[in-house]
């Protein structure tokens, strides 16, 4: 009856079972700065991010219940009102409809409203609109940003201190870095909207990825600890068996995150005006995944390498492989 | 057994707690319900329930702050705005310390109280037809003097008494009126509106949304003097500047009397030129012109010349505070500082309901996801982290309704995703704890015992991550505006619940299903089979399962494995660590 996964957790555990992430953790650093140079260039070349109109400004409608969704019906209202206006209009879901214009003065804004529920035949109170000034958008990711240094810089010195070694500390970060910015330059590659809601999941990725590299660093500091006096493992192997000790739970715990995370994003997209529940579930989605792998690949093989050279940790090494040169003679 | 005993009273002792806490948080929301107007649901924000959101940001120059009192000013003077037009629970906020945001929950607001709250103030000037002091501000604190009431004249309680009486004497409501100053414009009825007019009840009388080409009876702002006034003569979006100054005398040289200074644009000042030329010939209070804001007057100077050249200066017993307030007024109107529309929203009801629904979707459908899962990878055990995600989603509904009841959050779209989210971060905790309580049964322990051993490992674990995650919730919560804002809360919250569920529920839970017999004796579907776990222990006499077969692929597989040390690697070790000590 034993699960198959327990199985593969015990011999994790043991080290009967060894993944080498800090031994190939030249590698996998080198694939992560790659991405994150990919991730700088891309908006360089494709000409930025697609922000939402919360950062352009706009004027937005909304039409609910509608019984037949289609596009043209709206660009003939708005054109009936504006007649040069350019609408963005999308359907969502399946009876959903929302446009998207230019700002507008309010009488327009009213007209076009009337307009459509007219053009759709459903009642007024299912149209909604949305007027929103260039300035929000720009406020509200001032804020974010003041908010995201103030937390690296926060963060930075309390784990220096939890972990009373300011390497741990700056590895966590690195891969916190990392993760911010190669979420950001899927964005910017596939293009996905970049709108308040999510900023709100970027900001909560530190939450996340922070959270999932304090848990395995946790460890990290048993291990090394514990093994610091015997010659068992070099300073590396013991970073190494405590990623593959703490493997299963970060599998368990990524996938547990992501399922719900996954369910707003499935509902989100399909259900109008649920905007905010589909941009913030994006971006944490990106989030999730790439903190659990940027713990693994990146946060400690950084952490072992930032180590490596002292000589304490020299000198323990040199010992252990020494002495398990003399294990294999004997 | 006595040993065995404390865990269990501790356990036992520790769900008492828990129970108290939930009692508590219970009785203390039943209270609200019963005497202090709660409710057993937490209130929704305006995305959930439908209705309209303004948000008005202030104009700035470059480098211009906005002052904290100016902000609550601009609350208080648009409170009143939106009072006076009978919609009845808005919500008027500040975010930011800098943005003003309006909500009114409902379907749809009228043009008339949209304009009313975007509008930064009317500000008009209208010719007085007749003037009186108010006969119900009979008590005037002296302690208060206020110049701005009535500039060039003498005194604002002198008694005007003739026009009371005199219009209604002669009573010509078929003459069309030739100007604004035309008594012509007193009928009988205003006349009579005009007696009945009590200053008190300025704020309900609609005068500030008078019509411009209408008659308007109002009271200057301290209610000491009211009016009957011609239809607008030049309305305040003509004037360009306004300013506070000291007045210099005839010979040009300043004086120590303050006034303030007004530009009006071309247009501004052909009206106010056409205005004067006629009020100049004037007397009386048919000399002053009102400036009208908000429908109350705000001064109403005298006209001592004929002004066209669009610069006029209203002086009067001003201090050089009260100078600048007026200036300022006129300026910008009523506000203190200026405003603009950031953004508006208008969500119907049925788009509310229908995102509340499919975020309560997403947050179920997510939630069985997680317990399927749980149960898949922890077999019995998983019901202990349902029964703790159950425990903790009952307490956080609890919170967040008392918060809605006594802070007055209302729960977002952006809150809600914020709670589904939470049901991952959650689950975590129970994971950590539960991986650790396998760590310890790997490393030979039995089952009472390995819970709690990988319990104190565990909870130093649970501290700092969620040290991390509160964190991060403060910092969001501090900086940040709006939505952000009430999603930092749910996850400060959802936080905070988890560390003490974690504590009070999960792990007393396991103590106690630990001395059952399915659990105590490692039940395969328990979820903590010894046997699944390879119980293997290094130090001597006690089992090990895994089979050695198994041990060469370890050594094969990598060098870093964690080798069990055989005796003569063990002695090997000693040895090299001898030698290494000697070295030194």
């Amino acid at each position: 009856m034993t699960s198959r996964f327990a199985r593969f957790g015990n011999a994790l555990y043991t080290g009967e079972r060894s993944l080498n992430f800090v031994g190939w953790g030249r590698f996998w650093l080198i694939v992560a700065s790659l991405m994150m140079i990919a991730s700088v260039l891309i908006p360089v070349f494709k000409g930025g991010f697609n922000f939402g109109i919360e950062f352009r400004g706009g004027s937005q409608f909304q039409v609910s219940e509608v019984q037949n969704a289609k596009q043209s019906v709206a660009t003939d209202a708005v054109a009936s009102v504006v007649p040069d206006m350019v609408a963005k209009v999308s359907v969502v879901g399946t009876d959903g409809v929302r446009i998207q214009t230019d700002q507008l003065s309010d009488d327009e804004t009213k007209q076009i409203a009337d307009a459509l529920a007219v053009a759709y035949n459903v009642p007024a109170a299912n149209v909604t609109h949305t007027f929103i000034g260039p300035t929000w958008g720009a406020d509200v990711s001032r804020q974010a940003i003041q908010g995201l240094i103030v937390f690296l810089v926060l963060a930075l010195v309390i784990m220096a201190f939890y972990f009373r070694t300011w390497k741990m500390s700056m590895a966590a970060i690195l891969s916190l870095v990392h993760d911010l910015v190669v979420t950001a330059g899927v964005y910017a590659l596939t293009g996905f909207e970049i709108t308040p809601a999510a900023l709100i999941g970027f900001l909560t990725i530190l939450a996340y990825s922070l959270y999932d590299t304090v848990v395995v660093f946790d460890k990290i500091k048993e291990n090394t600890a514990e093994e610091a006096v015997l010659l068992r493992h070099t300073f590396g192997e013991s970073v190494n068996l405590a990623v593959n000790q703490t493997l299963v739970r970060s599998i368990n715990t990524g996938v547990v995150a992501v399922l719900p995370v996954g369910t707003i994003l499935f509902v989100g997209a399909y259900v109008l005006g649920a905007d905010t529940l589909r941009d913030i579930s994006l971006a944490l989605l990106i989030g999730i995944i790439l903190g659990t792998y940027s713990t693994i690949f990146i946060a400690a093989p950084l952490y072992a390498w930032f180590r490596q050279g002292e000589p304490e940790i020299r000198k323990h090494d040199a010992a252990t492989l020494k002495a398990r040169g003399a294990a294999v003679k004997v | 057994m006595a040993v065995r005993q404390t865990p269990v009273k501790k356990a036992w002792r520790s769900l008492g707690w828990l129970i108290a806490l939930i009692v508590g948080l219970f009785a203390l929301n039943l209270g609200g319900v019963l005497w202090a107007g709660g409710t057993w649901t937490p209130k929704l924000a305006l995305d959930l329930e439908g209705g309209t959101q303004i948000i008005l940001a202030p104009k700035l120059e470059s480098g211009q702050e906005v002052k904290p009192e100016q902000l609550d000013q601009a609350v208080a003077i648009i409170r009143q705005r939106i009072d006076a037009s009978g919609v009845s629970e808005a919500e008027i906020n500040t975010q930011g310390g800098k943005n003003v945001v309006v909500s009114i929950p409902g379907t749809k607001i009228d043009d008339e109280t949209r304009n009313r709250i975007e509008s930064s103030a009317k500000l008009e000037f209208r010719p007085v037809i007749a003037a009186t002091s108010s006969a119900n501000t009979v008590v005037q604190p002296s302690e208060s003097p206020s110049p701005t009431d009535a500039p060039d004249e003498e005194s604002s309680d002198e008694p005007t008494g003739e026009p009371s009486s005199e219009p209604s004497s002669e009573p010509t409501p078929t003459v069309t009126p030739t100007d604004a100053s035309d008594d012509a414009w007193i009928t009988p009825a205003l006349q009579d509106q005009f007696n009945a007019f009590d200053c008190k009840n300025i704020e309900s009388s609609g005068a500030n949304v008078a019509p411009t080409d209408e008659p308007l009876i109002t009271c200057d702002v301290n209610g000491i003097e009211k009016y009957i006034l011609g239809p607008v003569e030049v309305s305040g979006e003509t004037i360009s500047d306004a300013s506070a100054g000291l007045i210099p005398n005839a010979q040009g040289a300043t004086t120590n009397e303050w006034g303030v200074n007004l530009v009006f644009n071309a247009e501004g000042a052909k009206e106010f030129g056409k205005v004067t030329t006629r009020l100049y010939g004037l007397t009386d209070n048919k000399n002053r012109f009102a400036i009208v804001l908000d429908g109350s007057v705000i001064s109403a100077p005298t006209t001592r010349a004929v002004i066209t050249d669009g610069k006029a200066q209203i002086s009067g017993n001003f201090t050089q505070q009260s100078a600048k307030v007026l200036a300022d007024q006129l300026k910008f109107g009523a506000l203190p500082i200026g405003f603009e529309v950031q953004s508006s929203e208008t969500i119907s009801a049925t788009l509310g309901t229908s995102q509340l629904q499919s975020g309560l979707l997403a947050g179920i459908l997510g939630l069985i996801l997680v317990m399927i899962y749980t149960m898949f990878q922890y077999r019995a055990l998983g019901s202990v982290t349902i029964a703790s995600l159950v425990v903790a989603g009952i307490m956080t509904y609890l919170v967040i309704t008392i918060l809605s009841w006594r802070e007055g959050y209302r729960l977002s779209l952006a809150g809600v995703a914020g709670l589904i989210v939470a049901i991952g971060f959650t689950a975590d905790s129970f994971i950590i704890y539960f991986e650790r309580v396998r760590d310890e049964l790997r490393e030979g322990r039995v089952i009472v015992s390995a819970v709690e051993a990988g319990w104190k490992r565990a909870l130093k674990t649970v501290y700092a991550a969620k040290g991390t995650n509160l964190l991060a919730a403060i910092v969001l919560f501090i900086v940040a505006v709006g939505n952000v804002r009430g999603f930092a809360l749910t996850l400060g919250i959802t936080t905070i619940i988890d560390v003490i569920i974690v504590i009070l529920f999960t792990h007393p839970m396991l103590q106690l299903l630990a001395r059952t017999k399915f659990f105590g004796d490692g039940h395969p579907l328990s979820g903590l089979d010894p046997m699944a776990h390879g119980a293997v222990y290094r130090g001597a006499g006690e089992f090990r399962v895994i089979k050695e077969g198994k041990g060469k692929s370890a050594l094969s597989s990598s060098k870093e494995a964690a080798r069990r040390q055989t005796i003569a690697e063990r002695k090997a070790a000693e040895a090299a660590e001898l030698a290494a000590k000697g070295k030194k």
